[in-house]
């Protein structure tokens, strides 16, 4: 059982789906979504949310800063 | 616990800094120019520096870095960024003055004053990011870019005998008097994100105790210019570019550490 749950929100008209938030993150949190925003890229979005820590390593590469993360301490 | 409880504003432990404007960046997806104007900013705002900081954008894929930067930003002719950051560090010498250049404009057109304001020393943190290409015009070549690397003006990859080697502007400042801290880092991923945003850190530390020019230069991927998608082009990057431009210190308090 992890101590800290984390969550990212995804801005998703800014997310280019560049995709570098995905090889950073350790737990394999992070997928392509299969619908696409009002650009036409497909965005980023948590498919794993138990797993996220609340990290920030795909927050700091994010060229674009389309993630917002949270994190809380699980008692 | 459900994510919707995470996800409250007292839990939130990072968001885009209020020093990025909420325009739209108009670099291609996965370019690292998005990040280091994040880190720098993040930089200013963290130090406190935003209303006493000046920052001179350049020409090429950053030209439009006045239309994200929230703080006090000029543009200036392709190359001259350095010039036009020293008369206004010289004019108001208490502000935080930056440049922020790609390597067409820096090491390219720009040479001259990049060597010269190195040369005098000013007191002012230089940005440079290396990607060994032409971005915003189309895949030229550059100064920077790798023996053999294929460009639009290199199809058959650059050759050393004719096109000269790459040129490595850090070494090349850092054995000017005028430098005080030299440095090469990287910002494909969040171990080398948070070493970069630490030296652009310490460089703004140096313009506050007046001790000279800080040249930071982010060996960067130009995706689109190397015709690969972002992750590909930054682990091409690992194999290629860092090889040929070592990322790490090199000149700290005015002592250069190496010399490749």
């Amino acid at each position: 059982m992890a101590k800290v749950r984390g969550a990212i929100v995804v801005d998703t008209e800014a997310c280019k789906g560049c995709e570098v938030c995905i090889p950073v993150c350790g737990p394999d949190v992070i997928s392509m979504s299969q619908e696409v925003n009002r650009k036409g890229y497909h965005y980023a979005y948590m498919s794993d949310p138990e797993a996220c820590t609340g990290c920030t390593n795909c927050a700091i590469v994010c060229p674009d800063r389309a993630i917002a993360v949270y994190r809380v301490k699980v008692a | 616990m459900e994510v919707l409880d995470i996800i409250r504003p007292e839990n939130q432990v990072f968001c885009k800094t209020k020093l990025m404007t909420d325009t739209t960046l108009t670099y291609c997806p996965g370019c690292g120019h998005g990040t280091a104007h994040n880190i720098a900013m993040e930089v200013i705002d963290e130090l406190g520096i935003a209303e006493d900081t000046i920052g001179v954008a350049p020409v090429g894929c950053s030209v439009f870095a006045y239309d994200f930067m929230n703080v006090d930003m000029t543009q200036a002719a392709h190359g001259r960024a350095p010039a036009v950051a020293t008369g206004i560090a010289r004019i108001w010498p208490e502000k935080y003055v930056f440049t922020y250049q790609g390597d067409g404009d820096l090491a390219a057109i720009g040479t001259a004053e990049t060597i010269h304001c190195c040369n005098r020393g000013e007191n002012i943190v230089v940005l440079f990011v290396n990607n060994g290409i032409y971005g915003m015009t189309g895949g030229q070549m550059a100064p920077t870019t790798l023996p053999g690397m294929r460009t639009s003006t290199s199809p058959y990859g650059r050759e050393i005998d004719t096109m000269g080697s790459p040129i490595k502007m850090s070494e090349l400042v850092a054995n000017l008097p005028g430098t005080y801290y030299v440095t090469r880092q990287s910002v494909h991923t969040h171990k080398h994100v948070r070493k970069a945003k630490k030296a652009i850190k310490k460089a703004f530390e140096n313009t506050r105790l007046k001790k000279g020019l800080s040249f930071i230069e982010i060996v960067s991927n130009c995706n689109s210019g190397w015709k690969m998608t972002p992750n590909e082009s930054n682990i091409w990057m690992e194999e290629n570019m860092f090889p040929y431009y070592p990322l790490g210190d090199i000149k700290v308090n005015g002592k250069i550490k190496q010399v490749a």
